[in-house]
């Protein structure tokens, strides 16, 4: 059971634990700056926080608990010249690392290896914790990545990776927009997934194709991995083969639309889940802030809600400001209008920690 | 030899201490400058080691026109200026 939080914001990266009064902040770094994401390697206790300092581009720091240093961030290669590559508007893509959107470990046996996603849509690996990295040219080069197209963001990201646990050259990906793709030799050679999702946003003849899907979440049970969630654009999927179908949950209220998906370590059916109304409004449902959670496998969902503001509420949370502990207890998230819950009884109440910090980009236990 | 000075703003990030450089373009002078100080390359260039898309260079007054090759010539006298662009309120 966790008793911290680490909480990346618009201006810091905030530290928040619980004491005998609660869940309080206890510390805050890089105060001021954009922190876009933050990751922990529980194996070896390393985190990592990427930085978006806008004029001066996307750095990334790493600590092993004593002081943040800067390492390396992913670098593109050279754009070659006469290359036709274009984002969805026709203009030349830019080759350069506009977010850090995902960080993951490899498995046990690779103990220096990290995976990120980033956009415009490149993948990078690192073998020592970030100090060097490679781009993924498999994936860069395949000739329908050129067919993925930005969803929130002017361009493609990268914003899901799964390592699977029982064998760490299989990997997943989750692009926004551009479906999920898999590897099963460490990124060698890549293969689409998630037949069965449906996008609304695309002509018809493309409604179920897989690399239109804009998944804006994919996470796997660490325990059951043949059971995937996914948090798309328009609605909820769940797969029990890995990925390679899903099945949509019909009938979800308030709303199937939202960024954040959480599923139980063991428990393969409970998902949780924040809804909002989807395209140009993304405010929660009739100013109701809640969360959706599903204990059968999506067939119904509970809405909870004790704790939570239920008027007037316009919290927005994203991708990774959903987060659960390893037991399955303790849930986070923070949102847009920097408000930061906590659950201690997976989800059935809810209390505040803070209605004050700036907006929330990732929310992880530590 | 051209003097360059940095923004003040990037040294809360990383050390960019004003000095003078040699080259005969905006492109060498950074080039030989960056040699000396290859974390501050990425404040200032993208990965494909154009000028960031909000940093602004001013050389001798006059604003950088070639973003992408920084090819604008640079004289041994000139005052090589290293900005962030800033718009609005």
């Amino acid at each position: 059971m966790s008793d911290a939080l680490l909480v990346a914001t618009r201006k810091g990266l905030f530290r928040i634990r619980r004491g005998h009064d609660g869940w309080t902040i206890e510390h805050a770094d890089f105060l001021g700056d954009n922190v876009t994401l933050k990751y922990a390697n529980q194996r070896d206790g390393r985190h990592y926080a990427a930085l978006d300092h806008g004029h001066f581009g996307v750095k990334l720091h790493r600590s092993n608990g004593a002081g943040w240093e800067e390492i390396a961030a992913p670098v593109y290669p050279p754009k070659p010249e006469g290359i036709e590559d274009n984002d969805m508007w026709g203009n030349p893509l830019a080759w350069t690392t506009a977010r850090i959107w995902a960080l993951r470990t490899g498995g046990p046996e690779e103990p220096g290896v990290l995976w990120c996603g980033t956009l415009p849509g490149g993948l990078f690996r690192s073998t020592d914790h970030g100090d060097s990295w490679t781009m993924i040219r498999s994936l860069w080069d395949h000739p329908k990545r050129k067919q993925w197209m930005g969803g929130g963001a002017d361009g493609a990201g990268i914003h899901s990776i799964i390592v699977d646990p029982r064998d760490s050259r299989c990997v997943w990906i989750a692009v926004s927009t551009g479906g999920i793709w898999f590897t099963d030799d460490a990124g060698a050679t890549w293969a689409q997934r998630g037949e069965g999702m449906r996008a609304e946003h695309v002509p018809p003849e493309f409604t179920h194709d897989p690399i239109a899907q804009d998944v804006h979440c994919l996470t796997q049970c660490e325990a059951a991995p043949e059971r995937m969630w996914v948090q798309h654009h328009n609605g909820i999927f769940v797969s029990s083969d890995a990925g390679r179908t899903f099945t949509e949950s019909t009938g979800v209220q308030p709303s199937a639309f939202g960024f954040p998906v959480v599923v139980h370590p063991r428990d393969p059916d409970t998902a949780w889940f924040v809804p909002g109304i989807k395209d140009e409004k993304r405010i929660p449902p009739g100013g109701r802030l809640v969360v959706t959670r599903t204990r059968d496998g999506g067939e119904s969902f509970e809405t909870l809600t004790h704790g939570l503001p239920q008027s007037h509420a316009y919290d927005v949370v994203y991708r990774h400001a959903l987060a659960i502990d390893d037991t399955g207890e303790r849930l986070a998230f923070g949102s847009t209008t920097g408000g930061l819950w906590v659950s201690e009884d997976a989800g059935d109440n809810w209390s505040i920690v803070t209605h004050t910090l700036p907006p929330v980009h990732a929310v992880r236990f530590v | 030899m051209a003097k360059v000075t940095f923004t003040q703003n990037i040294q809360r990030h990383v050390t960019c201490r004003d000095t003078e450089a040699a080259g005969r373009s905006v492109r060498e002078v950074l080039d030989n400058l960056f040699a000396g100080n290859p974390r501050a390359r990425s404040y200032v260039l993208d990965d494909q080691a154009a000028l960031r898309k909000h940093m602004a260079i001013y050389i001798d007054g006059e604003l950088l026109r070639d973003r992408v090759q920084l090819s604008d010539p640079v004289t041994d006298t000139g005052d090589i200026y290293v900005f962030q662009a800033l718009s609005g309120g």
